[in-house]
């Protein structure tokens, strides 16, 4: 048992979705739960990249590439979680877009692909996004955390329209609200009453799981 | 001989510029101004669903009707910037919103004040062959944030001026104010002042704004420079040759919207294009291979026949420090040796998110060894030594000689004292000499003297502007022309009577 997780951990370090979906579809040929299969398996894998992440010996197209093959056995064991009625419990649902005006997407789509890969349930509307849209898919979700990007200094003040227009609608108390991109630094944050700011996708997963800690067990081991 | 520096060869130039005219046929691009399409289409390209697909036969004339070089003049009407040759002039970063504080170095949001010092010191460094609207004024509206940058470096200087726009209507206001400063559209079109920065969104995307905006700009006849900027690995090829086609096909699109709007009007092969960082996710100016894509990129204009535009001398560091210094000053060399005829990012300091005054004043030293540089090393007589030694024989005493009090201004530059050559080992710190130099230039600083009539007229824009968003004063403003002629809300007319 112990070598077919040590392959799937190792399928995620290797950034190779065929392997990880194929030992995913076999665990489950063999009768081991899925849940076991995520948590002994897939998760330690993904575990282990942040942390070569961090020391500088992987990169972030190494990251990505990690993420799809933990996407790759998600696939392979999600249906089979919701068939036996035992779904895997989410770390939390993210909303995530680019504000209004701005349509770059590269930055919120990596923090999107790591929050995924983490066990988040992420919602991403894309760029130029208007606040409403924010709102109201926060509404819609639920949502614990809406997450808003921008690239642009011109741009980066509609971050704080999001946060006003989640005021208006009454949802500001009940959702945590992350800004980040390249202008953005942690004093505007603070200026514009955002709960956080991270400085890259890895930090932005960090933060997610800090703002959330009371809310969630996010350990499931 | 003038040093130069090429990265290169004949060979790989011609794949760069191939493989752009492939891209541009087959994937083409994306073009959001209808009118942009519909003088691609008419010209012969295919346009589906907001794609362009652009054959070389159309892309051809436009470089052939593209100047290969023009003029931005001074405000007395001399030519003070000439976009062509390998001609290489500097000016500070654009846009940023922050500045490093000059008492505290912690980096704060701009206001108007900051700006107007920049202005004043950049005026009065002669490294600077223009001006930049270098940072978006934090204690204005946003809406009027692109045109208040152009205001005040109207109002305080009389150099050419880097800018750009952040909407079509603002544009127009922007446009309207340098009109008022020429003091016709003819005389603007004539000798532009401005040059204006578009930049489409890599890869491949002439957003409805900057699509637009090139035809504006091409039929005001105010020069255009299409700021593309790959990001190597990220928003493009991670090679850096991958992202220099990319780069090229990005600016031969923007050329050929360009021109088919006013075959002839001026445009600039500008760029800021970087590496991705893959390990940060961060975009280093600073980095050697952002140096390289920005004379990669250049080289292919200038293969193509037009001026150029890079965006160097800016560093990640996050204070004024030895990597400042390393990044900033290596590549102001770069660009000078590259024989680029615009290089932006003056001043600035992490990742383009932080202005510095400080960084500027010794960035100017940075460039001012380049431009040392790019002078070369010449024969300044028939003999290169003989004559020299045939005076001093084996004493050596050169220092006596009639030659070396006549030549050492041609051979050696003089820094400023910002650069530490003194004897004296108790001298404050870069920052604390930059400060300090920064002060004196602004002592020394007077205000150009701009005429009534167009005073009156740029602040008649301005007001007329101010005036729906209920802002009351234009701030880093000296009125000094009588306000009873403005026909303004009686809350910003008593604020300018106030001020006058």
């Amino acid at each position: 048992m112990q070598e077919h997780f040590t392959a799937m951990r190792q399928s995620v370090l290797d950034g190779a979705p065929e392997t990880a979906g194929r030992l995913a579809r076999e665990a489950l040929a063999q009768r081991i739960a899925p849940l076991e299969v995520i948590d002994r398996g897939f998760v330690p894998g993904m575990a282990e990249v942040g942390e070569q992440y961090a020391q500088h010996k992987m990169f972030l197209p190494d990251m990505l590439a990690s993420a799809e093959a933990m996407k790759a056995a998600m696939s392979v064991l999600e249906p089979e979680l919701k068939r036996l009625g035992t779904e895997r419990p989410t770390a939390g649902t993210v909303v995530l877009g680019t504000t209004k005006g701005d349509i770059h997407e590269i930055g919120k789509t990596l923090v999107g692909t790591l929050l995924v890969a983490n066990g988040f349930n992420v919602h991403d509307l894309g760029v130029d996004v208007p606040s409403e849209q924010f709102a109201a898919k926060v509404r819609e979700l639920g949502a614990d955390i809406v997450g808003i990007s921008a690239l642009l200094t011109t741009t980066m003040r509609g971050q704080k329209t999001v946060i006003e227009a989640l005021e208006r609608e009454g949802l500001r108390s009940s959702v945590k609200v992350i800004v980040g991109g390249a202008p953005v630094t942690k004093h505007w944050a603070e200026e514009i009453g955002a709960d956080g700011y991270a400085k890259d996708a890895v930090n932005a997963v960090s933060l997610v799981k800090g703002l959330l800690e009371h809310r969630f067990a996010l350990n499931r081991g | 001989m003038r040093p130069k520096l090429e990265l290169l060869d004949r060979a790989l130039l011609d794949r760069i510029v191939d493989e752009a005219f492939t891209l541009l046929e087959t994937l083409g691009t994306k073009v959001g101004s209808p009118e942009a399409c519909e003088l691609l289409a008419s010209a012969g390209a295919r346009v589906e669903d907001g794609v362009a697909h652009l054959p070389k036969d159309l892309l051809q004339p436009a470089l052939e009707s593209a100047p290969h070089e023009f003029f931005l003049y001074d405000r007395q009407g001399n030519p003070a910037v000439h976009y062509g040759s390998d001609d290489v002039h500097f000016d500070p970063g654009s846009s940023c919103l922050n500045i490093l504080d000059p008492d505290t170095q912690q980096p704060r949001p701009a206001i108007s004040g900051d700006l107007v010092r920049m202005v004043q010191i950049t005026e009065m460094l002669p490294q600077y062959a223009a001006q930049s609207t270098a940072m978006v004024c934090n204690d204005v509206p946003s809406e009027m944030g692109d045109w208040y940058r152009l205001l005040l470096v109207l109002w305080y200087s009389n150099k050419p001026i880097v800018t750009g726009a952040f909407s079509v209507a603002t544009l127009r206001t922007m446009i309207e104010l340098l009109v008022a400063d020429s003091g016709s559209r003819q005389a603007l079109r004539e000798k532009p002042r401005a040059v204006f920065d578009v930049c489409p969104s890599p890869p491949l995307n002439w957003s409805e704004f900057a699509s637009q905006n090139m035809i504006e700009l091409a039929r005001s006849g105010v020069p255009a420079e299409i700021v593309s900027m790959p990001l190597a690995g990220a928003t493009a090829p991670v090679t850096l040759a991958g992202a220099i086609v990319q780069h090229a096909a990005e600016s031969l699109a923007g050329i050929a919207i360009h021109q088919l709007a006013n075959p002839g009007a001026p445009a600039v092969w500008g760029g800021a294009p970087a590496i991705f960082d893959m390990s940060t996710g961060n975009t280093p100016m600073g980095a050697i291979e952002t140096a390289m894509l920005d004379l990669g990129c250049a080289q292919v204009g200038k293969s193509l026949g037009l001026p150029t535009h890079g965006y160097l001398v800016a560093s990640d560091a996050r204070q004024i420090d030895a990597q400042a210094g390393m990044e900033s000053g290596g590549s102001a060399l770069l660009g000078a040796l590259a024989g680029i005829n615009m290089i932006s990012g003056a001043g600035m300091l992490d990742f383009l998110a932080c202005h510095s005054i400080e960084k500027l004043v010794i960035d100017a030293e940075a460039i001012a060894s380049a431009q040392r540089l790019l002078d070369g090393i010449e024969p300044r007589a028939e003999k290169l030594a003989l004559d020299s030694f045939a005076q001093t024989g084996l004493h050596g005493d050169f220092l006596k000689l009639k030659e070396t009090r006549l030549l050492f201004r041609k051979e050696q530059h003089f820094p400023s004292p910002v650069i530490d050559r003194g004897a004296d080992s108790n001298v404050p710190n870069i920052i604390s000499r930059a400060h300090q130099r920064a002060n004196e230039l602004l002592e020394s600083y007077q205000r150009p003297e701009i005429s009534a009539a167009t005073q009156e007229a740029l602040l008649a824009i301005a007001l007329r502007e101010t005036k729906g968003l209920r802002f009351g004063h234009l701030p880093g403003i000296e009125l000094t022309v009588p306000t009873s002629q403005f026909d303004c809300h009686p809350e910003q007319a008593a604020f300018a009577q106030r001020r006058t």
